[in-house]
This record gives structure tokens, sequence and C-alpha cells, in this order.
């Protein structure tokens, strides 16, 4: 695919942020997270994306703070690198080649210069057991390092990075892996090792899930499987150790973490619920309860103002001093299956897909950022594991965005399915959907699709059903029933409307029927034997005669609706089909062994616009064409199907992915480094120097226009701007083409100064005009010369 | 830390209640006044005249009560007996009013003597009346005559005996001086014209007459007897309309409303129906604490007077504009002058940061135990709660928690009987079934151990058995009956060919009826 080298699949957002446990930094402005490949950098108070440390070429596993530098972090990754990064101004600093996938990170203040990392024993990936080795840091200039200086601390330890802990002053580190609890004592170079008993009754509950130690006492806090905590003390000894046991979660003990000074102890799990040990008043204990998710991570704030709590919904909550919910960051949330399928808000171009249990996420695509989320079932949420919840399982928005249908099922053992079919409108007060209309069990059975009508008069939904019919539900005062269809009892699997919505296709098993809306007739029916219809779709434009279908006896057939006859078919294994509401376009993913391919075509035309095979490994069973707010042009054939919408789609894996072409990226690349000169606005050392030359200028340019003389007389000034140009450091400057036209300027003033020496008797006017052609005798030193050259070439602009 | 969301109580459609302009316009009434009269009241009748007295007929006395006093303006009590049907004249200055003793009085509405008084019925007369030019009285008594009388000689003109059982109700025409109706116990109507001697139109009402009413065009006749009313139109020579059946006991009287739009029955039952004349339907329906005996509407609707068998009368007046207004907004009491001087005065600057109280969010009390998680009482409290759809609600949310068989476990004997008579009561209710059923089976298999040893438990469970059966049985034959239908319906609907490409096999189309 030589030819489409210009058409790239990347990463677009909603990668993870709860993957490990995050750091907040000194001064609490900060939480960093480690998210996919870079290491993301919000602000603690305004919940944005301040930076994005990219560098990393696998998944970040681990940040720790520098305990040297507070402005500094190292981060490492499974790519086999420890980078440290300045998080204010994103900058990396320098990157320590460790040769081993790492898969956590751990500092502690008495170890100056050693970082301490899990990588696996053997040198393969494959490989189950790993050990914690102290990596000494090489002092050096350069940017990349080779850290070579390894040494074993401990054997057989848990990947987990919550699996092991540094003791008072680092003296110790504790490390649990099963049911062994591991200590290490630096100064003794011992370690000693702790058994517990598998549980009597239920095997390996007692296994131990994460350790936190005390960072000013001896003591040692373990989280267990049964939700039991134990608080070991006197494990310097091999036997007269003791332990105690608290017991208040009743899942895993997902983390635990002391506060800095170690007055509390911080434990959370799938309850969802923070709570709070006081140490030694264990019976004391405050709760922070509905939190939204269970808890994976806590982390405190060095001063322990701030704890924030990373949860399974891919989220982070800040919360401040144990009471207050102070900021939620909330990543796109994927759970395990995408069951409402890719949408997007015909309002807000938000992709939308189910989120939390029982809620809509409406999720921006072009800002990476969640905007909200939509509650739909509206019932408290039992985080209990092995309950029957409801689940949002279908939805689909009208043509304008004013109406969303959801559907939410609850399948429980022995007892019948609960569906509630949902009618939300928009509110356009509150700017979100209001529930309207609610109906209990709308079908008998599962419902497998629905769409609403795009005709413009009416506003219906279709939905279909196991239970062998079809519904249509029209808006007149309120919401009705207003026709139950079926055909020969079999099963619709798939429904679709016309682009003008005087059609409805309904698929059932092998047949597919036609409908007219209006009148409720049957006009026709197609049918491809063998194989059950999987997908329906119509083309739109000039391609609306056509009614696409996909069998899963891997065939594509196109049918004319005109003339009621197959106009072609071929046989693919299509897993989606997706039309781009924009264009005629049609997308296909096809599943060929064990890779996806993806064609777009339009249904009128043979040959396929755009094809691209192994897109990705397995199936492709979510896409979605999302519009562009500004079209692109390119003229190149085949990227053309991208100009008006973007095809987003879902890997098995659940990465969101979409398809760039060059003049993208381009125009990317230029909005973000437009965005970087804007935001340096806000940093005050840099807005103390620009502001003092914005003042400059604006004072000039109105001096300039009450009187044309005066831009000479302020003529000497100019050379401070030169001096501060030659002598502040050039990354702190602003950016070259604000300055540069400044400096020319305060260039050209120097020699017209002296030109009236040469020419008294010219009248001031003349002199005006004679200008231009005075400037080539302009000389720039060669050093001036020099420093604007590396400022334009220079790589990294501000 | 999100709030906690409150149990969801889903709203079940409420079938026939709809809200249409009949029922704003007749629930737009006040609270009704009472007054205690000494005995049952006969009958109410208003004045023509402006402020709209009204004149009140009970046991022996007739009162005249202003339109908005609780204390009667005036009394009249010269009677010997029980006084019946006290009737205004049109112009407001004259009283008649006959009486248990066969003497009809007539009193001037300022005096307090009888300015005439007529002797000549052998019985009590229940029915008066003045005619439309006002010289003459109507009289129907329980000696099955009807009579009239010349005010000014107080001699008897003319006497019809053509009923034969009493005559217990009747009304002149307001537009001839000569025509007038009586309804009586023998079951019939009859119009007389005083012109001649006998009586020119005869109606057959089959039950005893207790009511009759002209429509003000007097082209139809309303009369009610039995539980029935039924619509007479005269100009057709008394054929019958509509007969209406709304009431289950004897209707007593009739109203109309003043534009003629609605017609009003009141009955022995307790009830006020009130019909549309165009199609008589019912469009609204009061209710009163005891059988009603008489009723009047002021003019224009303005209140509604209904006397009753216990001597009550009740008075209910129309709620005016600007009251309403006065209603919505209506301060709240607020704490009184000494409690609340404090920061009274205090007029916020305008920079000052006004901070606004967190609102707290009130949970039903089986909303408190739930965020507890604590489930028995959860259960118990919902039980405690009247409204069915409540406990199921609470029920539902329990077993969504997987704790419901927790919940309905542990229960003594008083507890578990109040479970099964909750069971018992809502089990069959096709909106609560579903999770009942569920609820109903946790039970058995919970306490199957212990069944025989409380006889109460056990009757019960006897009943939600019989009950349980009778169900199936019921469904059973619905569903019977939805085949039989089904088959109908298909074979009623036509066969229809679809068209379909490239293949000789016909479609058969059997679209499925709609729900």
């Amino acid at each position: 695919m030589v030819a489409h080298a210009e058409i790239r699949v990347v990463h677009r957002g909603g990668s993870k942020i709860n993957f490990r446990e995050p750091v907040i930094t000194n001064d609490s402005r900060f939480l960093l997270c480690a998210s996919g490949e870079s290491v993301k950098v919000y602000s603690s108070s305004s919940e944005e994306c301040v930076h994005d440390l990219q560098g990393h070429t696998d998944l970040v596993s681990g940040i720790a703070r520098n305990p040297s530098n507070h402005l500094q972090v190292y981060s490492c990754s499974a790519d086999g690198t420890v980078r440290l990064w300045d998080f204010t101004d994103g900058i990396l600093i320098k990157t320590f080649i460790i040769g081993y996938p790492i898969y956590s990170i751990y500092v502690s203040e008495k170890h100056g210069g050693v970082v301490f990392v899990v990588v696996p024993m053997a040198n393969d990936k494959s490989s189950e057991l790993f050990q914690l080795v102290a990596v000494h840091l090489p002092r050096s200039g350069d940017q990349e390092v080779e850290a070579r200086e390894l040494s074993a601390v401990l054997c057989d330890v848990s990947p987990s990075p919550g699996a092991a802990s540094f003791g008072r002053e680092g003296e110790y580190v504790a490390a649990a892996k099963g049911l062994q609890l591991e200590v290490f004592f630096f100064k003794k170079q011992k370690p000693y090792r702790f058994f517990l008993k598998p549980g009597i009754k239920k095997g390996s509950k007692n296994a131990f899930t994460c350790v936190s130690c005390h960072p000013k006492e001896d003591c040692i806090a373990t989280g267990h499987a049964d939700g039991k905590i134990r608080l070991w003390r006197n494990f310097n000894q091999k036997k007269e150790y003791t332990y105690s046991t608290l017991h208040w979660h009743h899942g895993a003990v997902n983390t635990l973490q002391f506060t800095p000074e170690g007055t509390n102890l911080l434990s959370g799990g799938i309850e969802s619920v923070l709570v709070q040990w006081r140490y030694t008043q264990e019976n004391q204990k405050d709760f922070l309860p509905r939190l939204g998710a269970a808890i994976t991570h806590i982390a405190v704030s060095p001063d322990g103002s701030l704890f924030c709590t990373s949860h399974s919904d891919n989220k982070i909550t800040i919360i401040q001093s144990c009471v207050k919910v102070s900021a939620i960051i909330q990543g796109l949330v994927k759970s395990e299956g995408v069951r409402t399928d890719l949408m997007i808000d015909p309002r807000s171009k938000a992709l939308v897909l189910n989120g939390k249990p029982g809620h809509l996420q409406f999720y921006s695509l072009h800002r990476d950022k969640q905007l909200y989320n939509l509650d739909i079932v509206q019932q408290e949420y039992i985080n209990e594991e092995g309950l029957d919840q409801f689940e949002v399982v279908k939805a689909a928005f009208d043509a304008h965005g004013d109406w969303l249908a959801t559907v939410e099922e609850r399948r429980q053992k022995g007892s019948e399915l609960e569906i509630n079919l949902k009618l939300w409108a928009y509110d356009e007060q509150t700017q979100s959907f209001v529930l309207n209309t609610t109906v209990t069990a709308p079908h008998e059975d599962q419902i497998t699709a629905m769409c609403f009508s795009p005709s413009p008069e009416t506003t219906m939904l279709v939905t279909i059903s196991f239970d062998g019919h079809f519904k249509a539900w029209l808006l007149g005062a309120s919401w009705s029933c207003d026709f139950v269809g079926g055909y020969h009892l079999l099963k619709p699997g798939c429904c679709c409307f016309s682009a003008d919505g005087s059609l409805l296709a309904v698929g059932f098993q092998e047949v597919v029927t036609v409908w007219s809306p209006s009148s409720w007739e049957l006009l026709t029916t197609l049918s491809q034997p063998p194989g059950a219809i999987r997908d329906l779709c119509f083309g739109r434009l000039s391609c609306s005669k056509y009614l696409l279908g996909t069998s899963t006896k891997n065939q594509l057939c196109c049918w004319n609706i005109l003339t009621c006859s197959l106009e072609w078919s071929t046989p693919m294994d299509v897993s989606l089909l997706q039309a781009d509401p924009l264009s005629e376009n049609i997308a296909a993913f096809c599943s060929q062994s064990g890779c996806s391919d993806l064609f777009v075509f339009k249904p009128g035309e043979p040959r396929p616009l755009y094809s691209q095979r192994a897109l990705c490994t397995g199936k492709v069973q979510h896409a979605i064409f999302a519009p562009r707010d500004q079209m692109l042009e390119s003229c190149e054939e085949h990227a053309q199907w991208l100009n008006r919408s973007q095809l987003y789609f879902l890997t098995q894996h659940m990465d969101l992915m979409t398809f760039s072409t060059k003049t993208e990226e381009d125009r990317l690349l230029a909005s973000s480094k437009r965005l970087m000169v804007d935001n340096s606005v806000a940093v005050t050392p840099f807005y103390l120097l620009l502001g003092k030359h914005r003042l400059q200028q604006q004072q000039q340019q109105q001096e300039a226009l009450t009187n044309p003389m005066a831009e000479r007389i302020q003529l000497p000034q100019g050379s401070i701007a030169i001096k501060e140009l030659l002598y502040t450091p050039a990354h702190v400057l602003p950016s070259a083409s604000f300055l540069c036209s400044m400096f020319v300027r305060s260039l050209l003033i120097s020699s017209s100064s002296a030109r009236p020496e040469f020419n008294p008797e010219h009248p001031v006017q003349e002199l005006e005009l004679c200008r231009p052609p005075h400037t080539g005798r302009v000389r720039i030193p060669i050093l001036v010369y020099y420093r604007l050259h590396t400022i334009y070439s220079s790589p990294h602009t501000i | 830390m999100a709030s906690f969301k409150p149990t969801k109580i889903p709203i079940y459609p409420k079938l026939g209640e709809k809200v249409t302009p009949d029922t704003l316009y007749w629930k737009n009434y006040k609270a009704p006044v009472q007054i205690k009269e000494f005995g049952a009241v006969t009958s109410i009748d208003f004045s023509p005249l402006a402020p709209h007295n009204y004149a009140v007929t009970a046991s022996t006395r007739i009162h005249i009560y202003g339109p908005f006093s609780q204390e009667p303006v005036k009394t009249f009590t010269r009677f010997k007996d029980t006084a019946y049907s006290g009737k205004f004249r049109s112009d407001g200055q004259l009283l008649v009013a006959g009486c248990e003793d066969s003497v009809v009085r007539l009193f001037d509405v300022s005096g307090k003597v009888a300015l005439r008084v007529f002797k000549g019925h052998t019985k009590g007369v229940h029915v008066t009346d003045f005619t439309s030019d006002c010289y003459h009285i109507l009289t129907g008594s329980d000696d099955y005559t009807c009579r009239l009388w010349d005010i000014p000689n107080s001699t008897e003109l003319t006497s019809y005996k053509e009923h034969t059982d009493y005559i217990r109700c009747g009304t002149t025409s307001k537009l001839n001086r000569d025509i007038f109706i009586t309804g009586s116990y023998d079951h019939t109507l009859r119009v007389f014209d005083a012109r001649v001697e006998k009586s020119v139109m005869t109606m057959d009402h089959s039950q005893p007459v207790e009511s009759v009413l002209l429509y003000p065009s007097e082209g139809l006749l309303v009369s009610s007897g039995g539980r029935y009313v039924k619509v007479w139109d005269l100009l057709k020579g008394g054929q019958p309309l509509v007969s209406l059946k709304n009431h289950h006991k004897t209707v007593t009287c009739l109203g109309l409303s003043s534009n003629g739009q609605r017609l009003l029955s009141a009955s022995l039952d307790r009830h006020v129906k009130i019909y549309n004349t165009t199609n008589y339907k019912v469009v609204h329906n009061f209710d009163y604490a005891a059988s009603i005996l008489s009723l009047a509407l002021a003019p224009d609707d303005e209140s509604i007077v209904v006397g009753m068998t216990n001597g009550v009368l009740s008075i209910k007046h129309r709620k005016s504009p600007e009251e309403k207004q006065e209603v919505a907004g209506k301060q709240r009491v607020r704490p009184v002058y000494r409690v609340f001087v404090k920061g009274r005065n205090y007029v916020p600057k305008k920079d000052d940061f006004f901070v606004s109280k967190p609102v707290k969010s009130h949970l039903a009390k089986y909303d408190k135990q739930l965020k507890r998680f604590n489930i028995s009482k959860a259960l118990d409290t919902a039980l405690e709660n009247r409204k069915p759809d409540i406990t199921v609600a609470v029920m539902k949310e329990l077993d969504r928690r997987g704790t419901l068989k927790n919940a309905l476990a542990g229960r003594d004997e008083q507890n578990l009987s109040q479970l099964l008579n909750f069971l018992i009561g809502n089990v069959v209710d096709p909106r609560f079934t579903p999770v009942l059923v569920t609820a109903t089976e946790m039970i058995l298999d919970i306490y199957q151990a212990v069944v025989g040893q409380s006889s109460v438990v056990d009757r019960q469970l006897v009943r939600l058995q019989e009950l349980v059966e009778r169900e199936i049985d019921y469904q059973q034959d619905l569903l019977e009956v939805l085949g039989m239908l089904d088959t109908l319906f298909a074979t009623s609907l036509p066969r229809k060919e679809v068209p379909c490409p490239g293949s000789s096999r016909p479609n058969g189309l059997i679209p499925t009826l709609s729900h």
C-alpha cells in the first residue's frame, strides 16, 4: 500500500488514565498520570490537560517524583527506558535506557541517584517471574544514557506497582506476592519472609493484594483479597512478628496508602468507598461513599492536603482532605463491550457510547475530553460483584438531535428480561436531554436494533426485537405505538431507513422486507439465500436507490430498489457496514484471517475508492463517520473520501483509531503551535517579558499615529530590545516571529537617525519616501544575524 | 461523591381520568360552607333579583339567606306543620309556600305575616309556583289535585283532578301564563293549559316523578323519578328524547346551569351529576355527605346550594379570579417580627459574595434505610406505606440489589401475615405481578419449613393459593377469547400478494394485529 502512504491509521484519544497510580506534584497544582504511551499532566484545579509528555514508544508503566528536584518526574515504560521530565514546561530532560521492559518504578529519598524498577527475570516478555532491581542512574550530560548498573534487590515479586512499598526513610522495602510478604532491609542486606496460611474455607482468599509502609514508624499495612487489612509490626525478627487485622471491605482491598504524616491509612476497593482509618485508633474510620466506580489506586499529595483516587471507569477523582470532591478528570469509558455502538450527537458532534454503568457518555473527539454523562437508568448503582444491573444497550438520535431514544435492559437469572425504552427530548435551556417518556416492556424480548426516521415531517422511531415484531413509535401529542409488524414470525435482525425516510428496510433472517412508513404496507421482499442478513444500509444522495445488505454467509449484496432486483453481489465477510451521512461513500470492514480490511466504495460504482488491508488484528465491530467541522481540501483521489467526515473505529482491544491524511496532520501541527504561543502568555516570566514589549509596541503605534515623527525620537530605546533579545536565554524568549519585526525596526532606526547628517537640507517628508533604498545599507551585526537564524531554524518553538 | 439516587417509583397511567374544561370549571369552587337546618331541606329557591338571596325550606320554617351570609337574613315561621316549596315571584317581592296542613301562604319578602292564605286543598301541598303574569299561583297537593289561585282575590280559579297519586312536583311556563306542568307519583307528567278543561299532554315517566324542569326555550322538558332522568321533546308532542340512568338511587331534583349548557341532577345516592345538554354525557360529578333532596344554582353559577336529608345545607361559592391569584401568590407564614428583625434591614452591597446554602435533599423513610443498606427495615417502612406502588418499587429495588430474600427472611408471625396480606391484595394486579410473584416464591421457599405452625399464616396461604388458582383460570379464559378473536380477524382480512422478483413463490403477508 505504498500509494496510500498519506493516509495513516492513528490513535486518537480515549486512552486509559487509570492504568497506574497518578502522582500529585509537591505544590499540589498538577496531577500526572500514565495514559497509553504518554504521560498526561493535568491541572488539579481546572481538570484541564496542561501537557502531554510524549516520547515513550510503549505503554507507560509508572511515574515517580524525582526526590531531588520537585519539578521533575521519572516515568518508566515497557519500552525499557526511564525518562526524566520537566513537567511544568513539558520537556524531556533525560532518557535512561535500561534495556528490559519495566513494569513499575519506585524511588526513595534516602537512595539518591537510584531508582528501583521491576523487570522480568529472564529477558523475554513472556517471563512470568519478576524481580525488583536498583538502577544507578549515571550522571552524564547526554540526553540519552545507558544505565547498565543494575543490582537485584528482591527476586520473585509481583509486577503490580501496589505490591511493593518503601518503608521508613527507605530503610527497608516490603513486597508481597501470593501468600508471602517479603521485607528487605538495606542495612542488613537481609530479607525476612512471612507467610500466611491459605484461607481454610476458600482457597486463596488470604492472598496479598497491596502493601503500604508507614512513613514514620515501623509498620506495614497489607491488603488482602478477602477484604481484610493487616498491620504488621516487629517484622525485623523472624519469629516474634505481630499483626492486627482490620476488616471493613467486603470485596478485595485494591489499594492502600498511608498519608505522608502517617496519621491516616486510606483504603479502597470495589465498594467505591474511600475509607480513612486513624492510625493507632483503627476503630475510628471516615468514609467517602459513592465515588462512582471501584477504586483502583489512591495517591496522596506530599503535603497531605489532596487525595486522588483512580477508578475502574477511567476516572480520577481529586478529593480535598477526605471530605470534598473538588475535581473529576474523566477519560473515555470503555467498558467490556460497546453495546450501544458508536454514535455521533448531531448537535454537539460528540461521540456517544455507553459509559459507566447505566450512563451514556458524550465524548468530544476534537478536544479528547468527556463532555458529560447522561444518566439513563437513574438508579443507585450498587457496587457489588455478581449483581445483574441495568445496562444501556441501545441508543439512537434523530436527525436533528432533538430526540434521543435509549433502551436499557436487565437480565436476571430465572426471571423475565426487563426492558425499558426511554425517549429523551433536548432541552434548549439546560442544554441537555430531559426524560420525556418511559415505555416499560416495549417488546417481549431483547431489542436488536433501533433507528429514527430521517424524514423531517414526522418523528418516528422503529424498534426491532427478537420477539419477531418491529414496532413504530410515533410522536403525536405524546409518544405512542403506531404500528406493529412482523413477517412469518421470523426474528428481525436489523433495520434501516432510506435517506428521505420514505422506505424502511427490515431484515428478517434471510429476507429483507421493504415497508412504506406512511401506510405501513409491505412493498416488497428481497432475499438472497443462503445466510441471514446481518447488516442493512441504504445508499445516500445520488446512490439512494441502492440498498446494501451483508449476510452471515459472507456475501455483500446491493439491490436496486427501483427495479427490485439484485444489482451486484460479492463474496466478502463484511463485519460492519457504515454509511457516511455526508456523502455517497460506504465503508465496509471485512475480517479475513484474523485481520480486518477496510473498503470504501460508492454503491453505484464497482471499483472501491479506497482499500486498506490488515488494518488491525481482530474484527472491527464498531465504527462511525464523524463529520468534520471544517472541510478538508485534499485533491488526491483516494483521500477524498475523508474530506467531509472522518472515520473512527474501535478495534477488538477497544482502541479508538482513526484515519488521518497528511494535510490534516499538517494543519493539526500548525494549530498546536499556535496554541502553545497563546498558552505561554499565561506563564508569568514570559508574560513579564512579552507584556513589556507589547506595551511598548502599543505605545509606539499610538504615538506613531498621532505624530509620525515620534518613531524616530524614540530611537535609542531600540537597543534595549536588542540587549534583551541577545542576553535572555533562548528558551524563555517569545516566538521569533513576534520579536523579529520589532528587532528589525530597531535596527533600521539607527541608520535613519544617522541619515540627516548626510543630507541635512533634505525635508523630513521626503525622507519617508526615500527610505526603502536606504534599508539596503543597514548592516546587521553578524552575531545578531546568527541569533536570529538559530531562532528561526530551531525545532523547539515556544 | 455523588448523591444517593432515590428509589424510582414508576408512574402508572390512570385510565379515564382526564382534565377537561368541564372539570376545571366545576372544580373552581371554594370549600363548601355548611349550615345546619332544623330538618331535611326540601326546597331551595334563588331570588331573581340582585343580590340573589335564596329561600331554604326546611321543617316548619323558611329561611332567606343572603349570598354570602351564613345567618338567615329573614325567617318565616308561621307554619303549623312542615313547610314545602318556598318560591320567589319573578319580581322577587313575594314568596309562596305550601304546607303539610294543606294551607298555602303568600308572604311579602319584607313582611312577617302572610299576606294571603289560600285554603281549599284537603291534604299537604308540596308544589307551589307563580305563573308568568305574576297574578296567579299554581299549587299541587297530595289530594291528587292541582289548582290555580288568583292572588288579588285569594280565590281558587280552576282545579284539575287528573292525577291518580300525590303531586310532588310542578312548574309553570315562563313564556306563557296559562301553561303549567305537573309530575305525580302516578308515573305521569301532565301539561295543562288553564284555558281548557283538561290536560293537553300526558307523558309516562314509568317511575314516581320527583322533579320536573323546563328548558329556558321551553321546547324540552326534563323529569326525574326513580333512578332515571328523562328528557322529553314538547314540540314533538311529548316524545321521549333521552333516558339517563347515571344514579343508583332515586333522583330527587334537577337544575340547569345558567347558560343552559349543563344539566344537573341530584340524588339520594349523595351525588350530583352534571350532564352536557348536547350529548347528555356526564361531564362532572360532585360527592356529598348525605342524600340530597334539593339543589339550586345561583345565576351565572356563582354558587351551588344543596340541601340534604340530615338537614345540612351546603353552599359552594365560585372562586373569584382575584382570589385565585391571591392563593397562588400567597406568602408563607413568616416568623414573628421579633425573631426575624436581626439583619432584616441589611442591604447587600455590590461586591458582596453571596454564599448559597447547600440544598439538602430529603429522602423518603425507606430510601434512608436503603441508603444505609438496612434492607429489612426498608421493606418494613415500605410496607407501612399505604400506596402499593411504593411498596412494590422498594421490593423491586431490593430484588435488583439481590437482597430481597434476606429482607423477606426472619420475620415473625405478625410480620409475615402483614406481608402475606399485602401479597393477597396486590399479587394479581397486572402492574405488580412480575415483582410480587418473585417475592411470593421467595416467601414460600423461606417459610415452607414452618408451615402449619401458625393458623393465621396458614389461612392466608390458603387464600393466596385460591387467589392464584382463580387468576390462572381467568387468564386461560382470556387467552381462549383472544384466540377466537385472532381467528375471526385473520379470516376477515384479505390476503394480499406481494411482488417478489425472481421468485414464483407467493409471499403471504400476515400483518400482526396492533395491540
